[in-house]
């Protein structure tokens, strides 16, 4: 007994004393390896420092960031906050970032309407219809977004009359060369009123449909359709009669050169919101289809089968289950939407990447600190999309008890 | 202890590669055997490509004649077609060694971005181009227009300026690069073309009907075009300065490409010293002394290069004005050799 | 029971007839109008097809100009203007790449479609000859085919360290002898350096051998392939310059997909590390990359990198737009095989483990050749996504078939109405069968795959 423990323990004090390669310990050579990772890493990016440094040292380059600061001297073509040629840079970063939000907010909501009725379009019975789609989709997503957006620009709204010859749309609306001439509405005195009726409706109107959906929950059906379209239109076109139409409307008007007066609708504007949303829309149906069809089919069925109709099977049962697979990939085509309304550079749309990374960097110089604002700028847009999109995604995911 | 050792191997390394000896930029384009010259996308007269991809253009003469001074070779030279917008980061980053692109002399430029202007190749000033039909005979009526510009130039300044100044209206549309600028005014996008009237004048060419556009009798502004290069090496600064030094002086000493090996036997101590028979100028500036010699028999001098490119002998017919030289009138004014 | 019931039928209802009849006309009439929506649903289609379709039918083929050299001939044509194409053809597939040596691309394209076909069908023989022929073999030949090789390598490591220059510009054959002394020196030093890190890392004599051997091997192939583009093979350089349309698209495409693979095998696995500092690096590397638009890369990488370098110091330009649209489409992969990895179930780690295999047996041949298959058509549809953002090169100077497309518009030569609608069409229909021919393909890997499983 005691001699095989004597021989256990002599067995293992030689294993112990034999020469050991350091590299056996698997945990030592997990640090060993990353401490050589980091130590490349760091290395590199301390020669690429001091690189800049001397670069920019040997040839005068200023730095810094006091160059927000300083008059920016060059006009914007469409600036949403009041903005001059004796505005700063700073002021002009803002009208930027606010016209590439511009393009891309509008863009995901137009791409998401427009792509979801593609993506049920594909799904459809109908087989022309649903071959259109086919067809749409394939086209699209196989073509360049710098070639359409080029393709819009160039070819659809370049080739459009000029101001004198435009296009008249009832209504006020010209359409030229110039771009969409639309009326603009003045808000007048009163039109407080309408808007806080407006606000009122609208919550009247979300009570409701908690109403609705607790009846839902019992039960009971409720048709709620054309009452909630009835609290959102009718308060706020009442107190237009009552305030005593308070809210006109400047039409566009031919003076001169160009049209004046009226809301203006640039086209390089145009062409990339038309190209970003018809281009987006594409990968978005193929998404919404995918998501349809990973829905078993007994869903609609179990559906058809309590007395459903076709469209209400789809919104009401197939999908809300559909949103839970869709959402994810939602979240990137919206990123990949932002990031590509930097391709505005092409064809001059002042978006954020044209007015700060292109006639700031030229006028002030200060590439390294221009590029790397613009590089955290899109970072931040693309982390706060996706931050808010999980949000959503997590309140969609599947309640399991 | 020995992972320490190797951590500071590694960094001595990475220090070692980094601890380098600034090379002057003459030696480093004799090393490498070209000249990296920045130029335009296409300005005809100025810079622009054939559809082989050769350059001709005052401004690619002056490239071709720093080439020439340093290796006797005027076709060692790569040239990066620049947008104006991207010009001044190419040459701040060293992509390219001297950026010759109808780029104007301003204080900012010459400061904070780090350059030096070397010299003036074209006095020039910033103009209007309309189509006959608006019926337009003076800048001052152009209030409420549509003016087509290009960014990341002094003209986009110019004109914020001029119709601010004013009190005018307009809308900016300020494109990327000349030939999107030029094909948007040709398309009816703008009612007004703005930029230096000597681009004007080529970029005219390039219109569907260039005789149906006319060009406004206002200059809005100072714009002496030169080329540039970046600061920190003054060696190469004056070799650039004084390439075109010696091609105006041999203008205004009768020297042409014809004449210059005859040139070369004149009692005249003026031009001999800027052919190098007497002296060693040349050596001085890191060239040879014969850099005169060269510039002018693959080149040509000032007068030439202009006739050849801008002036009467090219298709933009170009009258010299303010690019005469002084002593016919003109700006043209080029500091003794000696 | 029954009384409780309001009404029961007492008698059979009359049977109605099917509801869709037979006979195949039939069948799709009623299927496109079964009701007033899709009546509407369905007319609205026949519009749209109307209006789209048949005016495009006109203008490409109809009403279009087939003939001549100048504009003159599509004058009063209200078609499409196709001389215009004939005219700038040379430029829409090579540039200005120089008209006597367009041999060589051409021979680059040809090889590559010899090469690339057999690959791409699967019951094809020789399956690792072809793939070691595409990927080693094929990228040295193009690049030397391309650029006319003959690199003029100078210096290596010890050359820029210690100023090695025993031989002074001595050439053999196009081949400066210092740089290759150096290079040979270099590699025997790496290896000792190797074989003494073994040693102080006490490894045992077989893996010590293994590492000093890595190292060689690596040199040797390495020097390889720098001897094939050093060699002074005759051909006339041609700077990348000069290079452009359809050939600059291929060229960014296929390098920045041949590249991005390996690196995003790479950082996928980083990713998955249990090493916390290889698994942040990957995820910020990742992250940072997929975040940034391409064109600020594109400025970064065309303007900016010589900035970030050591003085004299220069990356040709095209390769630093390469090296930047690679790393931006390994981030892309990355993501693609990290799916494909997490498709793996656990068990196949565990049982590779129970087998003895270490970490990097483990993935390359039990993990990897599994979820590299699974991910094909993502990985396709990953490469369709870079040859359409390969247009982006426009932006920073470099004419791809896009760019010459835009530098077409510009010549006053060809300045007809019809011009503009002529070259979208061509240069879309290119796009199109490129980009419609690998989704094709994807799609008919993944009805495969579905049909493997099942």
């Amino acid at each position: 007994m005691s001699e095989t423990a004597s021989e256990i323990s002599k067995i293992a004090d030689a294993g112990r004393r034999s020469r050991r390669s350091l590299l056996d310990d698997p945990r030592l050579r997990a640090i060993l390896l990353q401490a050589l990772l980091l130590i490349v890493v760091a290395g590199l990016g301390w020669a690429l420092f001091e690189n800049v440094r001397a670069n920019l040292a040997s040839r005068n380059i200023a730095s810094g960031f006091g160059f927000f600061d300083v008059t920016a001297g060059f006009a914007i073509g469409q600036t949403l906050i009041p903005y001059a040629e004796s505005s700063t840079y700073g002021r002009a970063f803002v009208v930027g970032l606010l016209n590439t939000l511009l393009v891309s907010g509008i863009g995901i909501v137009l791409t998401t309407v427009l792509g979801f009725l593609i993506g049920v379009a594909r799904l459809s019975r109908n087989a022309l219809l649903s071959r259109l789609a086919g067809a749409y989709v394939e086209v699209v997503r196989n073509l360049p977004l710098l070639f359409q957006i080029l393709f819009w620009y160039l070819a659809v709204l370049g080739t459009m009359p000029g101001p004198r010859q435009s296009l008249s749309i009832p209504g006020g609306v010209y359409l030229n060369n110039r771009g969409i001439m639309l009326p603009k509405p003045l808000f007048g005195a009163g039109s407080g009123a309408i808007l806080i009726a407006f606000l009122a409706g609208c919550a009247l109107a979300w009570m409701l449909s908690l109403w609705a959906r607790r009846r839902r929950a019992a039960g009971k059906t409720v048709a709620t359709g054309w009452i909630t379209l009835a609290l959102v239109i009718a308060p706020p076109a009442a107190a237009f009669v009552l305030a005593g139409a308070p809210i006109s409307f400047e039409r566009p008007e031919l003076t001169g050169f160009n049209f004046s007066g009226g809301l203006r609708i640039l086209p390089e504007f145009l062409a990339l919101l038309v190209a970003l949303v018809t281009y987006t829309a594409a990968y978005i149906a193929e998404i919404v289809r995918a998501g349809i069809l990973a829905i078993p089919r007994g869903q609609a069925e179990a559906a058809y089968s309590l007395g459903l109709r076709r469209a209400p099977t789809l919104r009401l049962v197939v999908l809300p289950q559909a949103m839970r697979v869709i959402v994810p990939p939602l979240t990137s085509q919206y990123l990949n939407l932002t990031k590509n309304s930097s391709l505005a550079a092409a064809i001059g749309y002042p978006d954020f990447f044209y007015v700060f990374a292109g006639t700031t960097l030229n006028q002030t110089g200060q590439a390294i600190e221009i590029i790397a604002i613009t590089m955290a700028v899109y970072l931040l847009i693309s982390l706060l999309t996706s931050a808010a999109m999980n949000v959503y995604n997590r309140r969609l995911a599947l309640q399991e008890r | 202890m020995h992972r320490f050792v190797y951590a500071l191997l590694i960094i001595a390394g990475f220090s070692v590669s980094t601890a380098r000896v600034e090379a002057a930029v003459l030696d480093q384009i004799k090393a490498k055997g070209f000249l990296q010259c920045g130029v335009s996308q296409g300005i005809p007269g100025f810079s622009s490509p054939d559809d082989k991809g050769n350059w001709t253009g005052l401004d690619v003469d002056v490239c071709r004649a720093i080439a020439a001074a340093i290796f006797n070779d005027p076709t060692k030279v790569k040239y990066t077609p620049l947008s104006a917008k991207d010009r001044f980061t190419a040459l701040q980053s060293a992509e390219i060694d001297v950026l010759s692109r109808n780029t104007t002399w301003t204080l900012s430029r010459d400061t904070s971005l780090g350059l030096n202007f070397t010299g003036v190749i074209y006095y020039d000033g910033q103009g209007f181009m309309v189509r006959k039909d608006k019926k337009v005979n003076s800048a001052l009526e152009l209030s409420g227009a549509s003016v087509c510009t290009q960014t990341g130039t002094t003209t986009e300044l110019n004109v914020a300026d001029f119709f601010r100044s004013r009190k005018m209206k307009y809308d900016i549309v300020a494109f990327a690069t000349a030939d999107e600028t030029v094909k948007a005014y040709d398309s009816g996008r703008c009612d007004v073309f703005t930029t230096d009237v000597s681009q004007l004048t080529a970029e005219k060419l390039k219109l569907a009907k260039p005789d149906d556009h006319i060009i406004l009798p206002e200059i809005i502004s100072k714009e002496p075009l030169g080329p540039v290069v970046r600061q920190g090496d003054e060696q190469w600064f004056d070799v650039v300065k004084w390439t075109l030094y010696a091609m105006i002086n041999a203008e205004e000493l009768g020297v042409t490409s014809k004449n210059v090996t005859e040139m070369t036997k004149s009692p005249n101590p003026e031009i001999k010293r800027l052919l190098g028979i007497e002296g060693k100028f040349g050596e001085a500036l890191g060239l040879s002394n014969d850099w005169g010699v060269r510039i002018l028999k693959h080149v040509g001098n000032y007068g030439e290069i202009f006739d050849r490119n801008v002036g009467a002998n090219s298709k933009l017919n170009i009258d010299r004005g303010l690019n005469k030289l002084w002593s016919k009138g003109g700006l043209q004014y080029a500091p003794p050799i000696r | 029971m029954a009384g409780d019931a309001a009404f029961v039928r007492t008698a059979l209802t009359a049977s109605q007839p099917p509801p869709i009849p037979a006979g195949p006309l039939h069948g799709i009439v009623r299927g496109l109008f079964f009701g007033p929506l899709n009546i509407a649903l369905t007319l609205f289609s026949i519009f749209l097809i109307a209006l789209l379709v048949l005016p495009l039918m006109r203008f490409l083929f109809v009403d279009a100009a087939w003939q001549g050299t100048d504009s003159t001939a599509c004058l009063g044509v209200s078609g499409a203007c196709w001389p215009f194409i004939w005219a700038k053809l040379g430029q829409f597939i090579y540039g200005v790449y120089p008209e006597a040596l367009r041999w060589r691309p051409d021979l680059v394209f040809a090889l590559g479609a010899l090469l690339l076909a057999p690959l791409l069908v699967q019951s094809a023989p020789f399956k690792r000859l072809n793939a070691f022929l595409f990927f080693a073999i094929y990228p040295v030949a193009g690049f030397v085919l391309l650029t006319g090789g003959n690199l003029d390598l100078k210096h290596f490591l010890l050359g820029r360290l210690l100023a090695w220059d025993i031989f002074g510009s001595a050439t053999a054959a196009g081949l400066h002898l210092s740089f290759w002394s150096d290079y040979g020196a270099s590699a025997l030093l790496l290896a000792a350096l190797a074989a003494a890190g073994a040693t102080l890392l006490r490894a045992r004599a077989r893996n010590a051998a293994l590492a000093v051997l890595a190292v060689l091997a690596v040199f040797a192939v390495v020097g390889a392939m720098l001897l094939a583009v050093d060699l002074d093979l005759g051909l006339a350089p041609v700077e990348t310059r000069s290079w452009g349309g359809l050939m600059v698209t291929l060229v960014v495409a296929v390098t920045g997909i041949v590249a991005s693979l390996p690196l995003g095998i790479m950082l996928a696995l980083g990713r998955r590390s249990e090493m916390p500092i290889i698994r942040l690096l990957s995820v910020i590397f990742i992250e940072f990359w997929r975040g940034v638009p391409l064109i600020t890369v594109l400025f970064f990488a065309t303007y900016m990198l010589p900035l970030f370098l050591p003085t004299g110091v220069s990356v040709d330009g095209l390769l630093r737009v390469l090296i930047g649209v690679a790393l931006f489409s390994a981030a892309y992969m990355a993501e693609v095989v990290r799916g494909g990895l997490q498709a793996i179930p656990r068990g196949q780690y565990e049982a590779a483990q129970a087998l003895g295999l270490g970490y990097w047996r483990t993935m390359i041949e039990v993990v990897l050749p599994q979820a590299l298959a699974i991910v094909i058509p993502g990985i396709v549809n990953n490469f369709i996504g870079l040859f359409k953002d390969t247009t982006l090169v426009l932006i920073v100077a470099i004419f791809d078939l896009l760019g010459q497309l835009r530098a077409a518009f510009a010549d006053p030569a060809w300045a007809g109405p019809t011009t503009l609608y002529t070259g979208f069409a061509f240069a879309g229909i290119i796009y199109f069968v490129f980009c419609y021919g690998m989704s094709r393909y994807a799609h008919l890997l993944e009805l495969r795959a579905a049909a493997v499983q099942r």
